[in-house]
């Protein structure tokens, strides 16, 4: 003789009773679609953007790098050229693998698809569906990120133990620019726009302390450049993996707090503004 | 008499300065079966996605299932089934993964979900399908593949936003069935079309939009009864003769009804007036009697046709 019926209600009833308009508290369903439709993709195209930061890697920090010598990081440690790179090319693919899923894939999605539309039909919110592409999209650039950090193992150029806390801080940086992505993304209107982003991405890339010192610049370019966000990602993992540890890492992470957080606001608001206004 | 699955008061939508729904009033009962018909642009997406939880009124009031969908948005959606006027199905995902995912988007356990989808594939007749991907579908199965969609939670109210339209005839008595079978079971319809013999089929009782506004509402057959006469006789005398033969036609009938290719004569009795015109001298190129049907009703109401 038991009492069992009484625990299994909540089996048939979908999740609390109250929902919030914004949240239903089910970004799994969102991740598990995400991850489903997967199989679909090209895989091709996902390869081709892991490959590119290897690419720089190779021929710049291996070619290019036995002219060059060693190179003196923010902290004025002497470093081999190539170990100087490597950790600035292990955020941007972080990076690459965020922004290529929360812009290209997220506008499909948006504008084409309709597939957010459909979402919110159902009992999904706004911020369920925001987190839930949020996170496949830092999924992405975790991979990236996760892979590059191999082959930066087997070419030596993790120079010290605390490489293991830069898997962190590619997470904190994919998650960043998958968030503040997808915001962007979700006012274009155009795929011209989304092209401006990859132009604007370009020069970023280039010049936040990837392949050189910032201190080459006059000043005023330093402080532009410190306020993109690549440039905290890569002094955050250039200290992590040379091993120099430093306050300033403290900025560079609350840098990318502030980042996730404004990406996630600005992406439920608009979702429910174009879908459910 | 049950209260009122949907009740609507003044519910009024603008768009900037464009009044796309005009305050209009109408309820919907429990297991009703209810209409809206409209020409393009009558509003009558806009009240779907209003009723749907998906757009916010301008003014007026709306309880869906006794709450207001601006405070219950996510609860009234997970009562509720949507077929929207466009598909959007999940074209990255193969026929039942869509009706699985959708089940998870509300929250539904994997073991409920798995058991619906097969019975609603088998329902939508695409049990031989459930591997297929969507893009390969014919528009009829994807429409049916959507509903079985909206069925995934068992809603208690089931919003078909013209569900046939694009459809071939063949194609649209499958649909038309499947709905009539959902009806049966006691689910509570609530469908826009522009079809008239869709209305006559599936509505117990419909509104007759246009402009944002509710010219009529009735079952077909009491509107057909009030707004039109039994039978109406067509003739057709050729485009340039015919506002000529309308003149004489004058007193013909209780009404004429004169289009640029034919004119329409409303009166109990069709082939009685065909004779008068006959003695009058006149000779239509093509005569037709037909009943009156929810077109006429629309065409009385508005002046134009339902389709233009
Ligand atoms: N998001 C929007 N912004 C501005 N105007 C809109 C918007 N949605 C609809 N409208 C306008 O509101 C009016 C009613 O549109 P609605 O889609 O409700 O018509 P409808 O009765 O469903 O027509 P159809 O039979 O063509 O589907 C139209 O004039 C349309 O242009
Ligand atoms: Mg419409």
């Amino acid at each position: 003789m038991t009492a069992a019926p009484s625990t299994s209600t909540s089996a048939s009833r979908p999740l609390g009773r109250q929902r919030s308009a914004l949240y239903a508290g089910n970004t799994g369903a969102v991740i598990r679609r995400g991850l489903l439709a997967t199989r679909s993709t090209n895989y091709l195209v996902v390869l081709s953007g892991f490959f590119e930061p290897v690419f720089y890697l190779l021929s710049l920090g291996i070619g290019f790098g036995a002219l060059v010598g060693s190179v003196q990081t923010s902290t004025g440690q002497e470093v081999p050229y190539a170990a100087f790179i490597a950790p600035a090319l292990l955020a941007v693919s972080a990076m690459n693998g965020a922004v290529y899923d929360s812009t290209w894939n997220v506008f499909f999605k948006l504008n084409y698809s309709k597939l957010y539309q459909g979402m919110l039909t159902t009992s999904l919110g706004p911020l369920d569906v925001a987190l839930g592409e949020i996170f496949l999209a830092l999924l992405r650039g975790a991979m990236y990120a996760v892979g590059f950090m191999v082959v930066m193992q087997l070419f030596g150029l993790n120079l010290a133990w605390t490489a293991l806390l830069a898997l962190p801080a590619v997470l904190l940086i994919a998650f960043g620019f998958a968030s503040l992505g997808m915001a962007i993304t979700s006012y274009m209107k155009t795929f011209q726009q989304i092209e401006w982003v990859t132009f604007i991405m370009l020069p970023m890339f280039l010049f936040s302390a990837t392949f050189y010192p910032i201190t080459v610049y006059p000043e005023p370019i330093q402080w532009l450049i410190q306020a993109l966000p690549l440039w905290h990602g890569v002094e955050l993992v250039r200290g992590l993996t040379t091993g120099a540890l430093s306050g300033m890492m403290l900025v560079h992470v609350g840098y990318y707090l502030v980042m996730i957080a404004i990406g996630i606001v600005f992406t439920t608001n608009r979702l429910r503004a174009l879908f459910l206004k | 008499m049950p209260a009122p699955v949907i009740t609507a008061q003044k519910l009024t939508k603008k768009y900037g300065d464009f009044t796309a729904v005009d305050g209009i009033d109408f309820e919907v009962a429990p297991g009703e079966s209810f209409g809206l018909l409209g020409p393009n642009g009558a509003g009558k997406s806009t009240t779907m996605r209003m009723v749907g939880a998906v757009s916010t009124r301008t003014s007026g009031d709306l309880q869906i299932l006794g709450l207001d969908p601006n405070d219950h948005g996510p609860d009234i959606r997970s009562q509720l089934g949507v077929v929207p006027q466009q598909d959007n199905l999940d074209q990255e995902l193969r026929v039942r993964d869509n009706l699985l995912v959708y089940g998870r988007y509300f929250g539904l356990p994997r073991s409920v979900i798995a058991e619906r989808a097969d019975a609603l594939l088998e329902f939508a007749q695409l049990a031989d399908r459930t591997k297929a991907k969507v893009d390969d579908l014919s528009g009829g199965m994807k429409r049916r593949l959507t509903i079985a969609r909206a069925l995934i939670n068992e809603p208690r109210i089931l919003l078909l936003d013209e569900p046939t339209t694009g459809l071939d005839p063949q194609a649209r008595h499958i649909l038309w069935d499947r709905l009539f079978r959902l009806k049966e079971q006691g689910t509570t319809l609530v469908l826009t079309t522009h079809y008239m013999d869709e209305a006559e089929q599936l509505c117990d009782r419909l509104v007759v939009v246009d402009k944002g506004r509710i010219m009529a509402e009735g079952s077909p057959a009491a509107l057909i009864r009030e707004y039109s006469s039994k039978e109406v006789l067509e003739v057709r005398f050729g485009s340039d003769k015919n506002a000529e033969a309308a003149e004489k036609l004058k007193g013909i009938g209780e009404r004429l009804e004169v289009l640029p290719d034919r004119i329409l004569v409303y009166s109990a009795n069709g082939e009685a007036e065909l004779e008068r015109i006959t003695h009058l001298g006149l000779e239509p190129i093509t005569s037709l009697v037909r009943r009156s049907s929810l077109e006429d009703v629309f065409l009385r109401l508005t002046g134009r046709s339902l389709i233009e």
